[in-house]
This record gives structure tokens, sequence and C-alpha cells, in this order.
């Protein structure tokens, strides 16, 4: 077990695939993002069946798979309920550790929404504290015409 | 025409951080061969394939045809399923399916991967939704941080908890000769490793790891001519939350919950703590090991933590969790799922050697993928009574 490496030579053959992706962001993201990127107004998807509102936003309800669904605009306010302080870096990351991760639940919606938290040192951040959207100067439609989410003022 | 299967042979490599030694085939291969060894079969005794590992890590998308070599899979029927971190209790579950459904007699189940040969956290990040959260979120130890910061919010967990989880696991790998990493830590040498995102340690998270597995399944028609030990399949089961990330209630693991509970239901498992003797539970990172076995229902929310300190799931305790050592010591992902369920089968079986629990009635092995779903196998001695 331990000499399994003994008189070997590895040969490597090394190589890289590029691979370029666009995704189309489909029918209700881009009601949302479009709203996000003209009106900085956040929504979500509500199923009257279930009495839920869902964001990200959803063509059927991912409970009881109605289509049945009505946009709602919600307030960009909203409360932390998970998140994690990111100490090491990746590629993949969208800017320099340390950054906070945080699960937000945006006030009257049902899911978390996924962003970042800024303004704030990563030692006070807390499970519960309110928090509220930074819109982005310059905005093209995507997740981070939200810049960042900072404590509520 | 369904059929009780059981498991009748398993076979792995002995897993490393890398091989430069094999190719992706000659890995198969190693697994394979000790499979069919130990079940005292040959390739010609196998009627279909079903093979796993993740997207994208090497690179190949034709891994059913091309594993052939090492699978022994030529003309016969082979199947690739992929599941993310799931993968290998997928397999394990897609090869009791076609056993259980009477159109196979004996299925090869094989998870293999190569993890030194890509960048597997830009790999990783393609299991989150490109237009909401790949922007913002990378690799995979994000989630299970936020994931355990609100359980300590909840429920008042400390990093200790989960370091003696990770002391745990390190200690059980000793016993087996198959795991990546057998070095015994301490309690303090976790919380002094470099923390990774907040209040995940290095030492409390698993490797990357080159290795395979390979699982035998039969149908009650000739599991019995193939050994007289074989391990009975008595439920599996798998769930899916919804889409996002953020959709899942973080601190709970629903997916494991409801799993678990329609598997106990089916097989008539009403005190799981008491009936159940070991546990191979696909725990990727330490606070998990506290987290989950609540979601399982052997212990009710919030007193993970007192059990384990008990020694309870410690080797010798009342429901020993990893004696193989576990995720955290070994982690060829597209096998790692399925040696939880070959690992599980060898307690049943009494093939584990020095990580043998005694008297193994029942076993239960999992899988988890990293947006929060479960799947999960009961193993039995007995031949279930359904
Ligand atoms: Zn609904």
């Amino acid at each position: 077990m331990s000499n399994v490496f003994k008189g070997v030579e590895p040969l490597v053959v090394k190589s890289k695939i590029s691979v370029p992706y666009h995704w189309w962001a489909g029918e209700t993201a881009s009601a949302f993002f479009i709203k996000l990127r003209d009106e900085q107004k956040i929504s979500g998807t509500w199923c009257a069946a279930c009495k839920k509102l869902f964001l990200p936003p959803r063509k059927t309800c991912p409970l009881c798979f109605s289509a049945q669904i009505e946009w709602k605009t919600v307030q960009p306010v909203g409360t932390v309920t998970a998140f994690t302080v990111v100490r090491r870096q990746l590629a993949a990351m969208p800017r320099k550790a340390p950054v906070i991760y945080a699960m937000i639940k945006i006030d009257g919606t049902e899911t978390g929404l996924l962003h970042i938290l800024d303004e704030v040192k990563p030692g006070d951040v807390k499970i519960g504290m309110r928090v509220e959207a930074k819109f982005a100067e310059v905005r093209k439609a995507t997740i981070f015409d939200i810049e960042y989410f900072r404590p509520a003022r | 025409m369904a059929k009780r299967a059981a498991i009748v042979g398993t076979g792995q490599t002995f897993h490393k951080s890398h091989r430069p030694d094999v190719n992706g085939q000659e890995l198969i291969n190693e697994a394979v061969s000790r499979a069919l060894l130990d079940a005292n079969l040959t390739m010609k005794d196998i009627d279909a394939i079903i093979i796993g590992n993740m997207d994208h890590f090497e690179g190949i998308n034709y891994v059913d045809c091309w594993s052939v070599d090492g699978s022994g899979g030529t003309m016969k029927p082979v199947m690739k399923i992929t599941t993310g971190g799931t993968t290998g209790c997928t397999i394990a579950i897609g090869g009791y399916h076609l056993v259980a459904s009477g159109m196979f007699d004996k299925v090869l189940i094989v998870g293999w991967e190569k993890n030194s040969e890509s960048d597997t956290s830009g790999a990783i990040t393609t299991a989150f939704d490109p237009i909401w959260d790949r922007l913002v979120f990378a690799g995979a130890i994000s989630g299970l941080a936020a994931e355990a910061q609100a359980y300590i919010a909840r429920y008042g967990a400390t990093d200790r908890d989960g370091a003696r989880v990770s002391v745990r696991d390190r200690k059980h790998a000793l016993n087996n000769p198959h795991a990546q990493l057998r070095k015994e830590v301490s309690l303090e040498e976790v919380l002094a490793s470099p923390m990774l995102a907040d209040p995940i340690h290095l030492l409390d998270v698993c490797p990357r790891t080159d290795g395979a597995c390979a699982v035998i399944m039969a149908s009650e028609d000739s599991a019995e001519k193939i050994t007289k030990t074989p391990d009975w399949i008595w439920g599996t089961g798998n769930r899916h939350p919804y889409a996002y990330l953020g959709d899942a209630d973080y601190g709970r693991l629903t997916s494991m919950e409801r799993t678990a509970k329609e598997i106990f239901k089916k097989a008539g498992i009403k005190e799981p703590r008491k009936e159940i003797n070991v546990i191979e539970l696909y725990q990727p990172y330490s606070f998990a090991g506290i987290i989950w076995i609540e979601d399982m229902g052997i212990v009710p929310p919030g007193k993970g933590a007192e059990y384990i300190w008990s020694g309870a799931t410690d080797m010798g305790g009342e429901l020993p969790i990893n004696p193989s050592g576990g995720v955290i010591s070994c982690n060829p992902i597209g096998a790692t799922g399925l040696i939880r369920c070959a690992e599980a089968a060898m307690q049943v079986m009494g093939k584990a050697e020095g990580r043998q629990v005694p008297d193994v009635n029942h076993a239960v092995s999992t899988g988890f993928g990293g947006c929060w779903w479960t799947d999960m196998i009961l193993h039995g001695k007995k031949k279930p009574n359904y």
C-alpha cells in the first residue's frame, strides 16, 4: 500500500477546456431583473393557494406546482437568517476575501435571497440582524444591481 | 415480478490524494476486480452496470462508454447516473431499482473520482444556479458554514462541538486501511487549524481524493447462493428541497428528515437510535455530524452535540457513526456515497475487519448533495418481510 508509487514515473497530459456559456435568464427572472434595473424595485411571485411569496421568483409554485402566480413588490429590507465569512480566496469569488455571504429573508417572503453584506465588520454580523439593499449606481440587470446589503438604517 | 435485493460483494481502492500511477479506467478496474473477488463472481455473471462520478471533474462526458475497459461493461447494458455529492448513493439506489424490479439479476455498481485531475471548486460551483446564485457564491464550503452558523444561533452549539466530531472520525480512520487520511488529531489541533469560512476550520472538512468503489447487488433468486451473509436492502429514498440556495431552512436538513421518516416507516423502525446499530453518514464537515443525526431522528433537535460528547457514536458506543473514518478522512466524491453503502454492507456482512461493529442487524448509509438534498439506504441482516 505504502509503496504503490515506487518505480512509477507519472506521465501527465496537461490540457484546458474553455467553455463559454450565455444563459438566457428566462421569462420570470427577466421580469425581475428588468424591474430591478429600471425601477430599483424587488419583486417576488405569490402563490394564492399556498399563501406564500417566493424570492427568487418562479414561474410555478415550488410547493404545489400551480402556475397561478402573481407578482408582488416588496420593500428592500430583510433579516439575516444565515451567514458565513469566507477567508480563503477562490477564483470564482466576486470580490476579495474576506467576504460575508448571507441568506437574507426579505420581509414578507418565504425563502432566502443569497447576497453579500458590506458596511459591517465580519465580527459584528449576527443572525437576526436587519439589513437593507444598497442598489448599484450602474445597473446591468443582474443580481449585482443590488450591490450588497448593509445594516438597516 | 418485484424481488428483494441484497449486496453480495464490495470492493474499493486504497484511496489517496492523487494516484499518478493509474488513469481513471485503471482506478475503476481495481475496485471492480476486488468486488468480483469478494463475491466470487466473474464479469460473465454481471447482467448490467451502473456507473457514476461528478460532472466536470475529469472533463469526460461519456463515462459509461469510456470506462468499459475498467468496469468490464463491453457489450453489456451500462448506464451513467450523476447527482452531484449524492452520486455514489444514487447509483446504489439505481442498482437496487434494476434488481428489485426483476429486470436484472446481478448488477455491478461503480462510483469513482480522480479529484486530482481538475479545479474541483470551479466544477462544484456549477451546481449553483447561474442567474441567481453563482455570481454571488463559489465553492462548497460557504453553504456548509452558513448551515453551521444558523444551527449555532438556534441551538447554542460551539465550534468545540464540531471539532469533537472531527476528532471521532479521524480516530476511526486509523482502523481503515482504505482511508486517505489516517492521523489522529486533538480538539485543540482542530480548533487551531486555519479558519476557512466561519465557523469551519481546515480540520473540520473533507479532503480531495482519488478513489473508486464497486458494489454488486443480486436478487433474492441468487443472493444467498453467492454469499451466506447477504446485506439485504430494506429501503431506499431521496428528497430534493427546492431550487435555489436561499430556499433551504438553514440549520435543518429537511430532505434528510423526510427521507428517514419514509424509510423507517416502511421498515417498521420506531426507535432508530436503538434499532440501528451503525451509520455511515455522508458527512462532508464536522457540524453535519451533530445536525443531521437530529434530522435523521436519532436524537431530538438540539441534542446532537450532547449525544456526540457522551461517546455513544464512538467505536464501542451505543451507535457507532462512521467506523470507516467517514468523508472527513476520504472523499473521492463520485465514489463517496457508494463507499458509505459498501461500508454499511460490510458491517452487516461481518466483513468490516478492524472497524467491525459487533452484532449489526441494521445499518444506515446516506448521501448528501450541495444544495441540501439527501439520499439514504437502510441495510439489514435479515431478509425484509415485504
Ligand atoms: Zn403553491
